[in-house]
């Protein structure tokens, strides 16, 4: 192998935070959006956002945060070279990950059974400024829930390298990038919470 | 110098891998390698490029023709600046430079994550074949323009999925090159390399690869809301569903503008590589040039909307952009102002680097000054969507990027291949490259003057004159691409052996075998002074 | 941005479990007012979306993510990423907001 004789685990975690500085502007970007857009259309917004579940989306809310918690603690345990203990925290976070996919199933699917989803015909029957905020509230949650995704294959890769050793006390920044990828989903959530659900 | 015959490491053209010849380039993490790897492939699409070029300006070589269709012709501008933007002159510079020489100007074996490395030119080679899959698959080639404008990018029956699709894994190349860069500086700096001994090239690819980081995520989801938008129907950009176009004007021009920057900042870093070397005395003013690149990355993000005069934005923002977009010509001009100063009182040695550097700068003048032409307001209105246009950003973005990556790649040829081209040659191409340049390009902002439009395909009696005169320019200029790149072919293959500095270079990358060894260093140096250290001025 | 800062943060003592489930449990109660504050009206739900979440927001960066243990320089690219973000939402309001 040419380069690589050392191990550089502050340049790793550098990496990793420069690839969220491109996720934080990715999301940015469609923040961006949202406040022009809701600039355009301040009471649509207001009348858009009443129709969404807002229990599901508080409820969501908390699983997301708790399952952050876990992270964090598992890197603790592994630190602490408490491995069952950091599997079971890593098992806990997937599953708060898939409970969350599944609560956001069940809210689009009811989206979807009021017919309102994109391009649909009930849609276009709303204020345009309506459709606008549906619009963006399909593709912020979507394109979040496809970094969910992303989110927990890499944590399940995490918790196989937990279970075999290759994550250990002395090793483990690929699960703290791993974490920090999480955390960061974690971020945008709680940012669509009070954008949409809260909106009001 | 002294040869380095009894280097104990090969060079890294040797294979020493288990596996051999194509598969061993393929599966390579080494940044020379990988930095050749983007040099065959971006040379390839610069030609196809060229190509289409060349077609267009057949097309308007007289008023009325039937040559192709009106709809060929769309799709041909939109493909040359797909190509041209994305595959050649965004990448370029950092893709090829910045990978084979960061890591040797700043005394490291390898980028941080060379594995990481490799996988950029997959993707980029992945959005390469994406998007020339796009010409022929679906319903044509698209046909709205490399800016692909909202709504019609939404409507049109053409592949835009596809493109904007591939523009999308391109920009994620961009990304991952940028992060590599950034890591790589911060972290695998030689010991004593401190940043302000840092080369400025590297100081170059630090600011683009922040632009790369801030910028490129915009465009990526800008994309993505298109290619939603057109399977989906989402409406954020679709008027009739409450959406504005206008939006998709300033996301796009957030991150397109600042390309501008990505393009031309490492082209000015090679330059102030070349200079020194040939100028024999240290750059002038090395600071002013490290932050006024900071400082061009930093305002250079904020002028986006100068593109938008005409399209309906408010007066306050025409204002604020347009004061920012001159602010912009500030550190560009500190830039050229210490590159003239360092050749003043140098003892030169003229080479074909120090003339294709010479050709940069007053090309890169031309483009730069008509730039802060267009970015007073009252003017602009008047040329915008010209020729005049057209000119200004190919005095940018190939006299400037294009040119400075001739002189690159004439300065770093002996030290890429070990090898020395006949410099007779490359002084004879010159001559009709750059006539011809400015026949095409000047032409054109003549024609922009005149009130030609871009993009159309057919043009008034009156502007056919300059229209001539532009076509015959662009067989001059193909002539002397040819002539260029025929000549480092050649030497390639057939090319004297070349001396480990041919140009008395004092930067690292003089200090090591042409070709450099696999690991670039036998032992890592320690850095005790400055970059630009000519013995002739220490004995001052 | 200096390399002593770099290296002296990777030998930080590790912070334990109780100091993330004190921060989990502010996020929680945070959460909670964030939901009270936004039945009071529609002001106050802007303003307790423009103070509250970055709060959150910031919490979850600083001890979640481990900023708070580590050198200056991740800081400053967060900073960064944040201010560019600023910026260009403040400069795409001059246009929307005097149309």
């Amino acid at each position: 192998m040419t380069g690589h004789v050392h191990r550089d685990d502050f340049g790793s975690r550098l990496g990793m935070w420069l690839f969220l500085v491109t996720e934080m502007v990715l999301f940015g970007g469609l923040f961006i959006g949202y406040s022009y857009m809701r600039y355009r259309y301040p009471a649509e917004f207001h009348h858009g956002g009443g129709e969404l579940n807002a229990t599901l989306g508080i409820i969501n809310t908390l699983v997301l945060l708790t399952s952050s918690l876990t992270v964090v603690l598992a890197i603790v345990a592994i630190q602490r070279a408490e491995k069952k203990r950091a599997m079971a925290f890593l098992g806990t976070t997937l599953a708060l990950g898939l409970t969350f996919l599944v609560i956001k199933g069940f809210e689009w699917g009811a989206k979807f059974h009021h017919g309102i989803y994109p391009n649909s015909h009930h849609l276009a029957t709303m204020p345009p400024g309506e459709q606008v905020f549906f619009g963006l509230y399909f593709t912020m949650t979507g394109l979040h829930g496809v970094h969910v995704i992303v989110g927990l294959g890499l944590l399940s890769v995490m918790l196989w390298w937990v279970a075999t050793d290759r994550v250990r006390q002395d090793r483990y920044v690929h699960l703290e990038n791993s974490g920090l990828y999480w955390h960061l989903v974690d971020v945008i959530w709680i940012f669509l919470l009070p954008l949409f659900y809260l909106a009001a | 110098m002294s040869t380095h015959a009894s280097t104990a490491q090969p060079s890294y053209l040797v294979d020493t891998g288990a596996r051999k010849g194509l598969m061993a380039w393929l599966t390579t993490t080494d940044h020379k390698r990988i930095g050749l790897l983007y040099l065959y492939s971006m040379i390839t699409f610069f030609f196809v490029g060229v190509g289409i070029g060349f077609v267009m300006r057949l097309v308007q070589l007289t008023t009325f023709q039937k040559l192709i269709s009106a709809q060929t012709y769309n799709a041909l501008f939109t493909v040359h600046g797909v190509i041209m933007i994305f595959l050649f002159v965004v990448p370029g510079l950092p893709a090829i430079f910045g990978n084979f020489f960061l890591p040797i100007l700043i005394g490291a074996k390898d980028v941080s994550f060379p594995r990481l490395n490799l996988a950029s030119w997959y993707f980029f080679v992945a959005g390469a074949i994406l998007a020339v899959l796009s010409l022929f698959t679906g319903g044509g080639a698209p046909d709205t323009g490399w800016t692909f404008y909202a709504p019609f990018s939404l409507k049109t029956g053409t592949n835009v999925s596809l493109a904007v699709f591939a523009a999308f894994v391109l920009g994620f190349s961009s990304m991952l090159t940028g992060i590599n860069f950034i890591t790589t500086i911060h972290r695998l700096r030689a010991p004593g390399m401190k940043w302000f001994r840092m080369p400025l090239m590297c100081w170059a690819l630090y600011s683009t690869a922040w632009i790369q980081l801030l910028a490129t995520p915009i465009v990526a989801i800008t994309l993505v809301l298109v290619i939603l938008e057109r399977f989906f129907g989402i409406g954020i950009f679709d008027p009739s569903k409450g959406g504005d176009p206008l939006l998709y004007q300033h996301l796009f021009w957030i991150y397109s503008h600042p390309a501008v920057y990505i393009m031309i900042l490492p082209a000015m870093g090679a330059i102030s590589e070349i200079l020194p070397t040939f100028a024999k005395r240290p750059i002038f003013g090395y600071k002013a040039i490290a932050f006024s690149s900071m400082s061009i990355a930093a305002v250079g993000s904020l002028v986006w909307a100068h593109h938008m005069f005409t399209s309906g934005m408010s007066a306050t923002a025409n204002m604020v952009f347009s004061l920012l977009t001159m602010i912009v010509a500030v550190p560009s001009a500190i830039k050229v102002f210490n590159w003239v100063s360092t050749l003043y009182k140098g003892s030169i040695d003229f080479q074909p680097p120090l003339l294709f550097t010479l050709t940069f700068i007053f090309l890169f003048c031309i483009g730069g000054l008509t730039g802060v032409m267009q970015g007073a307001l009252a003017l602009n209105v008047h040329i915008h969507d010209t020729y005049f246009i057209v000119g200004h950003f190919h005095y940018v973005m190939f006299g400037g990027t294009g040119m400075a990556l001739f002189a690159a790649l004439l300065y770093w040829f002996p030290k890429m291949w070990g090898k020395m081209y006949s410099k007779k040659a490359i002084y004879a191409s010159w001559f009709p490259m750059f006539i011809g340049f400015n026949m095409l390009y000047f032409g054109m902002m003549i024609l922009g003057m005149m009130g030609m439009p871009r993009r159309y395909y057919v043009h008034l009696p009156q502007f056919h004159t300059m229209h001539v005169v532009a076509t015959v320019g662009s067989w001059l200029l193909i002539l002397g691409l040819v002539m260029f790149f025929g000549t480092l072919l050649y030497a390639i293959f057939k090319g004297e052996k070349a001396e480990d500095n041919p140009w008395g270079g004092v930067t690292l990358e003089w200090t090591i075998p042409s070709p450099p060894p696999l690991e670039n260093f036998e032992e890592i140096p320690t850095i005790t002074h400055g970059p630009y250290h000519f013995e002739q001025q220490e004995a001052k | 941005m200096s390399e002593h800062a770099e290296h002296s943060a990777e030998h930080a003592e590790h912070p334990g479990y109780g100091t993330f489930i004190k921060i989990w449990l502010i996020l929680v109660v945070l959460t909670g007012c964030l939901v009270g504050v936004s039945h009071l009206g529609q002001t106050a739900a802007v303003w307790g979306l423009l103070t509250l979440t970055p709060l959150k927001a910031g919490l979850v960066f600083y001890y979640f993510m481990h900023l708070k243990y580590e050198g200056p320089l991740f800081k400053v690219v967060v900073l960064v990423t944040l201010g560019t973000l600023l910026i260009f939402f403040a400069l795409l309001f001059s246009d929307v907001a005097f149309r």
